[in-house]
């Protein structure tokens, strides 16, 4: 049951990603964008990183996607000008794309990775929070500045020149 | 499930679709649906090494700087298509070639 549903989160993810490459209607794309998210976070839950899924859910979902979303709609005029976008060279492009795959995935079988595979966790919070606050205190505080920064950057580009 | 290889092919895929909307993608804001989907991939190969290489939780602190990164990436890339079409009246990548008109 549990591999079904595994597999099930496995094929929508990837057929929800081709969907956001391929689609000419953006609107639809951001969709499947979203559906990808959800895939992923569901990816998160098999590796028991439950936080992770809450932190995927909020921030991916309910703020990069509604971003993309409004970006979306203030830059296409969708009564005069044509919503959809075509994807120019296809064909270099998927020669590329399809010869760094291939690479990927030969590196990946023939690797002899580690597998310590260790008890399910009780709780990952506190872990997480331990971690922040002691060997990654540095990151954590300049990460803090630097999303200071791009809020200040953003408001002042996107603002119109009065 | 149990295997690390399904996660980081999985993974491959997701970097390589991303990569393909990076490549051939026109609308900016595709382009930029092509990074977060590069994004999603390196942070589910963080999170799959973490719980494979013994619960270490330094993934998941790795994963979480990853999202607020991607985060204010998209807000200051957003002001810049926003202004970039209010300049050009077009968001298409390939005419873009000038910050000023």
């Amino acid at each position: 049951m549990i591999n079904i549903i595994f597999w099930f989160f496995v094929i929508m993810t990837i057929a929800a990603a081709l969907t956001v490459v391929l689609s000419k209607n953006l609107i639809y794309a951001a969709v499947a964008l979203l559906v990808t998210f959800i895939g992923v976070a569901a990816m998160y839950v098999f590796l028991w990183a439950d936080f992770m899924v809450g932190i995927q859910v909020m921030i991916y979902i309910g703020g990069i996607l509604i971003l993309l979303l409004f970006g979306i709609m203030l830059t296409t005029k969708i009564t005069s000008v044509r919503i959809s976008h075509t994807n120019v060279q296809r064909g270099v492009g998927a020669l590329i794309v399809t010869a760094i795959f291939i690479g990927l995935v030969w590196m990946i079988n023939i690797s002899p990775w580690l597998q310590n595979i260790s008890q399910e966790p009780q709780q990952t919070v506190h872990s997480i929070g331990t971690l922040l606050m002691t060997d990654f205190l540095l990151p954590f505080e300049v990460v803090s500045v630097l999303l200071l920064g791009a809020l200040i950057g953003a408001a002042v580009l996107a603002r119109k020149e009065s | 499930m149990d295997i690390l290889q399904v996660y980081l092919t999985l993974a491959a895929i997701l970097f390589s679709l991303g990569l393909f909307a990076i490549i051939t993608r026109r609308n900016a804001i595709a382009v930029l649906m092509g990074i977060e989907l590069i994004l999603n991939a390196a942070n589910l190969n963080f999170i799959a090494f973490a719980r494979f290489g013994g619960m270490n939780f330094s993934g998941h602190i790795f994963a979480l700087f990853v999202i607020v990164l991607a985060a204010a990436e998209v807000a200051v890339a957003l002001a810049i298509i926003i202004n970039l079409y209010q300049n050009f009246n077009s968001i298409n990548v390939d005419e873009a070639q000038q910050l000023k008109q």
